[in-house]
């Protein structure tokens, strides 16, 4: 019983420094946006505030649609650092997944209609699954910092796939990628029934299927276990005979496939998004790490923080009709993300009014048969 | 008018945890220039009371007097001005600073905003000459003994001039001969108007240089006793709450068979090229506790690392059980029944931010019955925990749930013995395996390779205890820089002795260096 409410107690406590941070990011934009024009500001925070639901399902619709490649690149990080490594280099991973999933698209279209697009996401996977191999491989047995091999692979990757497009997929009116075949797009599966957004598709449950597939594999798996016990403490790793190195490697494989899949998902969506050749590195990349800072590494938590972004990210579109600019949203984005850094100081405070209280109460009705 | 001469009073102090009370109605009273030691097992709230001292903990009830007058502390630069020092068991040094520097840490003399190092310098001099410790103010911190770093903790207390000093086990990381050292100097400090509180569980040492004795157990106070009157025997029947046999019976047994030999074992410092083992031949068999003894930083953490795969090895072949294991895996090395107590618990025994559960199963995750097709099986974990907790009496807050991080010293070393020996091991490698820990828990471990041997099981302890290396084993290996310079039996051999062979003074007959 007590154990039990313990574990309740736990998972609501791992919560509301987000929450917290959130509310912070909010007052700190409403801040702003008073600066800017105090006549509508209400009005303003008003507007982000409803976020997604400004226009119903169709704004959910949208909600759904922008959050499905940053809950990814979101487990791409978030896993890689539950494992011990930072990779910085979703962007790239995204990328090369991106250009995979739309060479693939737009070149094979003799593949079945039945599992063109499905073709696609596998390709988008290993692509960024290569992407990820390489600073996961120079990490484990060169010793090289992947923090910076895999900023640096963002940029390689950046390159090579703009000169990929213009070598094999090139639109030269539009300088971007040529449409895919209908067939890979990802089906809709009736979404687009219960949420009327024109670019809504399945890319969210495919999202959501690997927000899962992550979650039980850090939780319930000896793959899991191996994996965060080397990152965690690497030499109890060695210690307990677990070959550390080749987990590094394979941790690093799969968070660049999570990526990728994402880049997949954002453009096989049938949304008429094509990828620009631009020498811009995608922020899905980054809005990843905003994403698994938010949801504190956890596949669930990315889950939400994924949903929560997007759908503030909805509200920043819809202040421009207040002639406000959308940029005040990534403002907001970003104190909250400063704010989530002050979350452990929230949650051992938090804790410690907790079990004080706890404590008080125990006092006062002495439990019986507790023995320590 | 005794009273007056107290210099600190800590009265009916109550401080408690989750699930815990770690101080229950403590009170300490420290005498102007004695030597107190407190004693207690682990977890008995040494550390608590300390912390609440030191300003780390607020204290539910109670109230601290200074001089006789009460003071509240906030936080450890409260205590500093109270003239409170401490020098905590793992010390609390700037690796890449010279000794100086960090001496000087925190309170650096400075004019203009530049540092004024000269002044301190020749502080820094006047004081180590004044109590003999022996530094030099230029050294990197990192490039210096243990010893040294302790002498560097001590004088950083005496920079400061506190006049309260607290030793946190000053002695768990030195050398005999540096303790003995370490004792003169507390007592020269008590000569010079300074209060030293001693905390250990070691009650030769008490006996050496402490007055009076404070004692806890689970977390409330039992005595204070005065040391001179009171005999070893007494205080640790206090700390522990029963008799604690000091001597260990071992019946004699018949060897069998050779479970492990080690052939011309060289491991190499990959940087400087020298051999940290340098051509390291023996052989344990069943039934036998072979003891490898010596100072630390003769090779034994390297020996252990190539025995049990952790390091590869540059020349020679380990035997095990009749196979060659010179270059398999760690892991398979386990499979075939070489357990191991790691040196260091928190680097390499245990998980820190697992759970008590998930780290009893760290070397057998992948087995039947605690997974199966790569799942994980918490039912079947946390019985196995429940199983080991109890049958190894491992004490915590939260049962198997409890983070490995939050349990107290002495418990988390007896989950990674629990952990090795329920392994049921052919050999069982232990390194230092009562570190740390207090008398009861040393007790209990001894008594468990004991147990092992008696099994038929053969057990390789490592130790720099010479009392431990001395009552436990069966034979003993000195390694000195790297080599085997005696192999000998415990009953034809003295302490003293032993100690010369460590401090490489003697060599054995065949094990001169060729």
């Amino acid at each position: 019983m007590a154990l039990k409410r313990n574990r309740w107690m736990k998972s609501i406590l791992s919560v509301i420094p987000s929450l917290l941070a959130i509310v912070a990011g909010f007052l700190l934009g409403f801040l702003i946006l008073i600066i800017v024009n105090p006549n509508q500001a209400l009005e303003g925070i008003a507007i982000i505030l409803k976020g997604g639901l400004n226009k119903g399902m169709t704004g959910m619709g949208q909600v759904l649609y922008f959050a499905t490649p940053i809950m990814m690149t979101g487990l791409a990080v978030g896993f890689a650092f539950k494992t011990g490594l930072f990779n910085i280099g979703a962007s790239g991973q995204f990328t090369m997944g991106a250009f995979a999933a739309i060479y693939v698209g737009v070149t094979m279209k003799w593949l079945p209609t039945s599992i063109h697009w499905l073709i696609a996401i596998l390709a988008a996977m290993v692509a960024g699954a290569i992407w990820g191999f390489l600073p996961g491989f120079l990490k484990a047995y060169r010793n090289v910092n992947e923090v910076i091999t895999s900023i640096m692979m963002n940029y390689i990757g950046m390159s090579a796939v703009n000169i990929m497009i213009r070598a094999t997929v090139y639109n030269k009116l539009k300088n971007e990628s040529l449409p895919v075949a209908a067939a890979a797009n990802i089906p809709k599966w009736g979404l687009n029934q219960i949420f009327p957004y024109p670019s809504m598709n399945g890319g969210i449950l495919i999202a959501v299927l690997f927000v899962i597939i992550i979650y039980i594999v850090l939780e319930k798996t000896t793959f899991g276990y191996e994996l965060k016990a080397c990152g965690l403490n690497k030499d109890a790793g060695l210690y307990a005979g677990i070959n550390a190195k080749r987990n590094m490697v394979y941790s690093m494989m799969i968070s660049g496939a999570l990526a990728g899949i994402g880049g997949g998902l954002l453009y096989l969506s049938g949304s008429g998004k094509y990828m620009k050749v631009i020498d811009i590195i995608a922020t899905e990349g980054f809005d990843g790490i905003s994403v698994s800072l938010l949801g504190m590494s956890h596949p669930i938590g990315i889950l939400f923080a994924g949903i929560f972004i997007a759908y503030i990210k909805v509200g920043g579109f819809n202040l421009q009709l207040l002639n406000y600019d959308q940029e005040i949203i990534n403002i907001i984005t970003a104190a909250i993300i400063y704010f989530s850094a002050f979350a452990l100081l929230f949650r051992s405070r938090i804790q410690g009014f907790l079990t004080r209280r706890e404590q008080t109460k125990a006092d006062e009705e002495p439990e019986v048969g507790e023995s320590q | 008018m005794r009273f007056l001469d107290y210099i600190i009073e800590m009265l009916h102090i109550t401080k408690t945890f989750p699930g815990i009370v770690a101080n229950d109605d403590i009170t300490l009273q420290l005498r102007k220039g004695e030597i107190h030691a407190l004693l207690g097992e682990n977890g008995a709230g040494k550390s608590t009371l300390m912390s609440v001292l030191f300003g780390l903990y607020q204290p539910e009830q109670g109230k601290i007097l200074i001089s006789g007058s009460e003071v509240k502390i906030r936080n450890p630069n409260d205590a500093n001005r109270y003239g409170i020092g401490m020098v905590h068991q793992h010390f609390k040094l700037v690796h890449n600073f010279t000794v100086l520097e960090n001496i000087v840490l925190g309170v650096e003399s400075t004019r203009n905003g530049f540092l004024e190092m000269q002044e301190a310098r020749d502080k820094v001099m006047e004081l180590s000459g004044r109590y003999h410790l022996k530094i030099d103010p230029d050294a990197i911190i990192s490039e210096i003994t243990v010893g040294m770093q302790q002498r560097v903790e001590i004088l950083k207390m005496l920079y400061r001039e506190n006049q309260i000093l607290i030793f946190d086990e000053p002695t768990a990381v030195l050398t005999p001969q540096e303790i003995i050292e370490l004792m003169k100097i507390m007592r020269e400090l008590v000569e010079e108007g300074k209060s030293v509180l001693f905390i250990t569980h070691k009650l030769n040492e008490i006996k050496e240089v402490a007055d009076r004795c404070t004692i806890l157990r689970k977390g409330k106070k039992i005595a204070t006793v005065l040391v001179s009157e009171t005999s070893k025997e007494e205080m640790s029947r206090l700390m522990v709450g029963r008799s604690i046999n000091f001597n260990i019976e071992k019946p004699t047994l018949e060897l069998g068979n050779e479970v492990l030999r080690a052939d011309g074992l060289t491991v190499r410092d990959p940087r400087s090229g020298k051999n940290w083992v340098d051509h390291v031949s023996f052989s344990v068999n069943q039934g036998e506790i072979v003891c490898v003894a010596g100072i630390d930083g003769n090779g034994q953490s390297q020996l252990v690392y190539a025995l049990t795969g952790l390091l590869p090895l540059d020349e020679g072949k380990i035997t095990f059980c009749q196979q060659d294991i010179s270059h398999m895996s760690t892991k398979k090395r386990g499979a075939l029944g070489l357990a191991h107590i790691p040196e260091d618990r928190h680097k390499h025994g245990l998980v820190l931010d697992y759970r008590l559960d998930e780290n009893l199963i760290l070397q057998n995750y992948d087995q039947e019955p605690f997974s199966s097709h790569g799942f994980l099986r918490f039912a079947d974990i946390h019985r196995y925990a429940e199983h080991l907790i109890e049958q190894y009496d491992i004490r915590s807050a939260l049962g198997g749930e409890t983070l490995a991080r939050s349990m107290s010293g002495g418990n988390q070393q007896k989950a990674i013995l629990a952990r090795e020996i329920d392994r049921n091991p052919e050999l069982l490698i232990a390194v230092q395996p009562t570190r740390g820990l207090d008398v009861g828990a040393i007790e209990y471990i001894h008594q468990q390779l004991l147990a092992q041997r008696n099994a038929g099981k053969a057990v390789l302890l490592v130790s720099l205890e010479l009392d431990e290396v001395m009552d436990v084993s069966d034979r003993i290996i000195v390694l000195y820089e790297g080599r085997v310079v005696a192999d000998l039996q415990p009953d034809q051999v003295t302490i003293e002795e032993l100690g010369l062979y460590m401090s490489g003074s003697k060599v054995g007959d065949g094990f001169e260096k060729k």
